[in-house]
């Protein structure tokens, strides 16, 4: 079995397990306020970061280019309180015009 | 018939945009796989059997770069975790055993969980409505744009040129938006999305994010 193959299997088990696990906990291990709190910032953080590591970076080198643009008109439309579709669309739009006009 | 004109509209609408737009960015896993090695079949299962994106791209991206697939694995596993995490998040609300929670756990992705929080304003049968919806329609797309993209869909191949590289952080920041009522929630989005993107060139791929995870943690414990 090569490097390929064994990445697959290894990649998909641990990535099931992982999911799994996280349904299986006790519910009352998480009915501590804490915890309660926790669980409210961790999607927050986590969200947040995969926009900023989406936009500003291209694999492990940060990269200010037209995604820029598009993060720019997302935040705007929000701002405006545009429906969600209105939101990835104009972020696309705009995005996908600045890159071709671009190259 | 009932189940479906029950459907919340907004609900149903968000779920299908998300579903559309991450499903489509499978054109470029698909055709990332391939580029780096993996057989049309290998880049189906992953999307089928791990579906994850990020830990998809991490793992294809590791290999393709010479990496091992231990290393393929550890970073793909680290970008995980977050599902995990979901997972805690989800369960009480879903409140499904079983055979329902095995499918509950595959489906639990960013996407999902994100489209599911972001309807719990509306009704809590929204935000279930919203967690299988965007779970499966996401699967959906995510697979068959995944077969489109490893067959050589090279003509869609620069999804720079389709704005898709900036739809789906829109995606996410719509998805965040709503949650951020505080003060303190957006001193910690900001503060998140800043290390994530200062720690990228000098942690290994997929630690700045989920590192992310612990400051949330560090926030919520001490308050």
């Amino acid at each position: 079995m090569n490097q390929y193959w064994i990445a697959v299997i290894g990649t998909s088990a641990i990535a099931f397990a992982l999911k799994y696990s996280g349904h299986s906990v006790p519910e009352k291990w998480l009915s501590h306020p804490k915890i309660q709190k926790v669980n409210v910032l961790i999607p927050i953080a986590l969200l947040s970061a995969l926009v900023a590591a989406q936009t500003f970076t291209e694999k492990s080198k940060l990269m200010i280019d037209h995604r820029l643009l598009g993060l720019s008109v997302a935040i705007l439309a929000l701002l405006l309180k545009a429906p969600f579709p209105v939101v990835v669309l104009s972020a696309a739009l705009s995005s996908a015009l600045l890159y071709n006009l671009s190259i | 018939m009932n189940r479906i004109s029950s459907i919340n509209k907004p609900t149903l609408r968000d779920s299908l945009s998300v579903s559309l737009t991450v499903g489509a960015y499978g054109v470029a896993f698909g055709a990332a796989a391939v580029a780096n090695g993996f057989t049309v079949l290998q880049s189906c299962l992953l999307s089928l059997l791990t579906f994850s994106g990020a830990s998809q791209f991490a793992v294809v991206g590791v290999l393709g770069a010479g990496g091992t697939a231990l290393s393929g694995i550890a970073t793909a596993s680290l970008l995980g975790i977050r599902n995990g995490l979901y997972g805690v998040i989800m369960a009480p609300r879903l409140k499904v055993k079983g055979f329902k929670r095995i499918v509950a756990a595959q489906v639990t992705i960013d996407e999902s969980t994100g489209v599911a929080l972001g309807q719990e304003v509306r009704s809590p049968e929204a935000m279930r409505q919203g967690f299988w919806l965007t779970g499966f329609g996401v699967f959906i797309f995510w697979n068959l744009f995944t077969l489109a993209g490893a067959l050589g869909a090279q003509a869609m191949g620069d999804i720079r040129a389709w704005g898709l590289d900036s739809a789906v952080p829109a995606a996410f920041l719509g998805l965040v938006w709503p949650r951020l009522k505080t003060n303190g929630d957006r001193a910690l989005a900001i503060g998140c999305a800043v290390f994530a993107v200062a720690m990228t060139p000098i942690l290994p791929a997929g630690l700045p994010i989920i590192a992310t995870a612990f400051i949330a943690i560090a926030v919520g414990l001490r308050k």
